[in-house]
């Protein structure tokens, strides 16, 4: 253990107690650590959490289903559509939906596309929080392109809502393709460019190997999924594992780290970018041969119907009246279903009890559970570590709070 | 839908009903998971078996959740979901506690992840776990002394005077 080194216990030591955050530049959120120092090397620390809890478990009780899904935009609001279509999902589970190939490809593409902005995000702020500003202008430049993809497909950026329960809320358009299309042809490029001014930079390898490491074995017992897990060397990822949304179709890697450490956390981000894109590109080549224009399951009793239909169609109009009423009820009983987030397994357990709310809504937020490793991977190293680890848990305080 | 391994979940009834007798109340699938309602008494050796037995290694627990019932009974509950990688297999496991004596064992001692898990179920249930290292409030503030996820707790402010529930169809 390094930390013996640092502070000898025969030594009388005075420690310093140092707050830091909740509001701090350095933590990206609104997270609170009482640390005890000794010198600049962290003895221990304190999280405190729950700053911006907004209640969604309580909320959700009292909304319809089709209602929640702008809950679950707030929690990751890095990978928003992930949350909606886990959502989606987790209701189309519960109603016994099927859901034709073609729109499940198309929201993989969305979902993946979620992911490469989550994981740029993630990637270019440990870059920041190492010293090396630039590389995050550039990145930033190319999650602007994917929100532009996400604004074309369903009108908003960060905060989505994208989707409906059985289906898109609409299809793409052509507009949405050729942006899907240019991000996939130069995307590449810039990724590249990024890893060159990283992953063999002396000064970031320095800072962040061997730093903030845990074993896989204390990952697990920690609860910890996604890139973090896949860091540690378990290769674990819920695409795989239990494939939703038509996952085993896809030929992916899943990359997996040795040490668990800062820097294998980095590099297992930035393949799965590499991956995403992958898939992107074989969904788009599966999407050629299906037939275009299929953006929903028939479904008429839960989907909402287009606006157009409702204006002109007696049935659409009763439907869209009983949907928004919340007069369809749900079958009795539960079900639990879970995606692969940007940073980690994201679960809901939803249990109905005919309503035409959920009678317990519980989510599995991937941050909540693995942030409370957080004392034990810093224990004993410098305080610029401990922010450097933070960055690199990619802990989102809205999904942290709930 | 996740993989359900039938035989698999029925060993697995099996060797908690050989081993825990009355402490296995009841078995079902329900949709896509095998979930076994015990005894809260029997809670941790249970977790703890399921954790060691070399065949099944339920060694990952996924969630920890409180619930609050009103019918038939009035209980609380705690769901715990398992997940064996060796098995690509998850199962909930189920118990309740009565209302007027809300106390269970932790599960901090056989898995981490349980820590905060816990402490967010005590912080909306009020639900005591016996033996958990800090157990106290998680998310909400310290000086809260409701638990807000029960049932009977209102979801909107009750202290709130600008707003009239009859232009609201309440």
């Amino acid at each position: 253990m390094p930390e013996q080194k640092y502070f000898p216990e025969e030594e009388h030591k005075e420690f310093i107690t140092l707050n830091l955050g909740p509001s701090h530049p350095a933590t990206h959120g609104v997270f609170q650590n009482v640390l005890t120092m000794d010198g600049e090397f962290v003895v221990d620390t304190e999280q405190t959490i729950g700053y911006i809890h907004r209640a969604f478990e309580k909320l959700a009780e009292r909304r319809p289903f089709y209602q929640i899904t702008t809950l679950t935009d707030r929690m990751n609001y890095c990978s928003s559509p992930i949350n909606n279509m886990g959502w989606h999902m987790t209701v189309e589970k519960l109603l016994g939906i099927e859901i034709p190939k073609e729109v499940e490809y198309k929201r993989i593409i969305i979902m993946e596309l979620a992911r490469i902005a989550d994981h740029n995000i993630c990637n270019s702020v440990i870059g920041v929080d190492s010293g090396a500003l630039t590389g995050f202008v550039y990145m930033f430049q190319e999650r602007e392109k994917i929100y532009e993809i996400f604004e074309e497909i369903c009108g908003s950026r960060l905060t989505t809502n994208i989707g409906r329960v059985g289906g898109l809320e609409r299809d793409f358009n052509e507009k949405a393709w050729t942006k899907i299309r240019t991000f996939l042809s130069e995307f590449p490029k810039v990724l590249k460019e990024f890893e060159k001014l990283l992953v063999r930079n002396r000064i970031f390898m320095d800072r962040t190997i061997g730093v903030g490491a845990i074993s896989a074995e204390r990952a697990l017992n920690y609860g910890f999924t996604g890139p973090n897990l896949r860091a540690a060397g378990v290769d674990y990822d819920v695409r795989v594992m239990n494939p939703y949304s038509s996952y085993e179709d896809f030929d992916f890697d899943i990359p997996v780290g040795t040490h668990g450490d800062t820097y294998d956390r980095y590099m297992v981000r930035d393949q799965e970018m590499w991956q995403s894109l992958s898939i992107i590109q074989q969904a788009l080549d599966k999407l050629q041969k299906m037939s275009p224009g299929v953006f929903h399951a028939d479904a008429p009793s839960v989907y909402l119907p287009l606006k157009e239909e409702v204006y002109n169609n007696m049935e659409a109009l009763i439907y869209h009246f009983k949907i928004v009423m919340g007069e369809v009820d749900a079958p009795v009983g539960e079900v639990y279903h879970c995606v692969e987030g940007g940073n980690g397994e994201l679960g809901f357990y939803l249990v109905s009890d005919g309503g035409r709310t959920p009678y317990r809504l519980h989510f599995r937020r991937p941050c909540f559970v693995f942030y409370q490793a957080y004392p034990e991977m810093i224990r004993g190293r410098m305080l610029s570590d401990a922010i450097l680890t933070m960055s690199s848990m990619n802990v989102i305080a809205g999904e942290l709070d709930a | 839908m996740f993989k359900t391994d039938g035989q698999l979940t029925a060993s697995i009834e099996q060797k908690l009903k050989d081993r825990f007798g009355d402490g296995l109340i009841s078995s079902e699938l329900l949709v896509d998971m095998p979930t076994f309602t015990v005894h809260q008494e029997f809670i941790i050796s249970i977790l703890k078996y399921l954790y060691d037995d070399d065949l099944l290694q339920f060694r990952f627990l996924t969630t920890l959740c409180g619930m609050h019932f009103i019918e038939p009974s009035e209980k609380l509950g705690v769901v715990y979901h398992l997940h064996s990688l060796k098995h690509n297999l998850r199962i909930r496991l189920k118990t309740y506690l009565p209302m007027d004596n809300p106390e269970i064992q932790s599960a901090t001692s056989v898995f981490a992840a349980a820590n905060w898990m816990e402490r967010e179920t005590y912080d909306f249930f009020g639900i005591i776990f016996r033996d958990h290292p800090n157990l106290k409030r998680i998310l909400n503030e310290d000086d809260m002394t409701v638990f807000p996820m029960r049932k009977d707790f209102p979801l909107e402010d009750q202290t709130r005077e600008d707003k009239n529930d009859s232009m609201f169809g309440r």
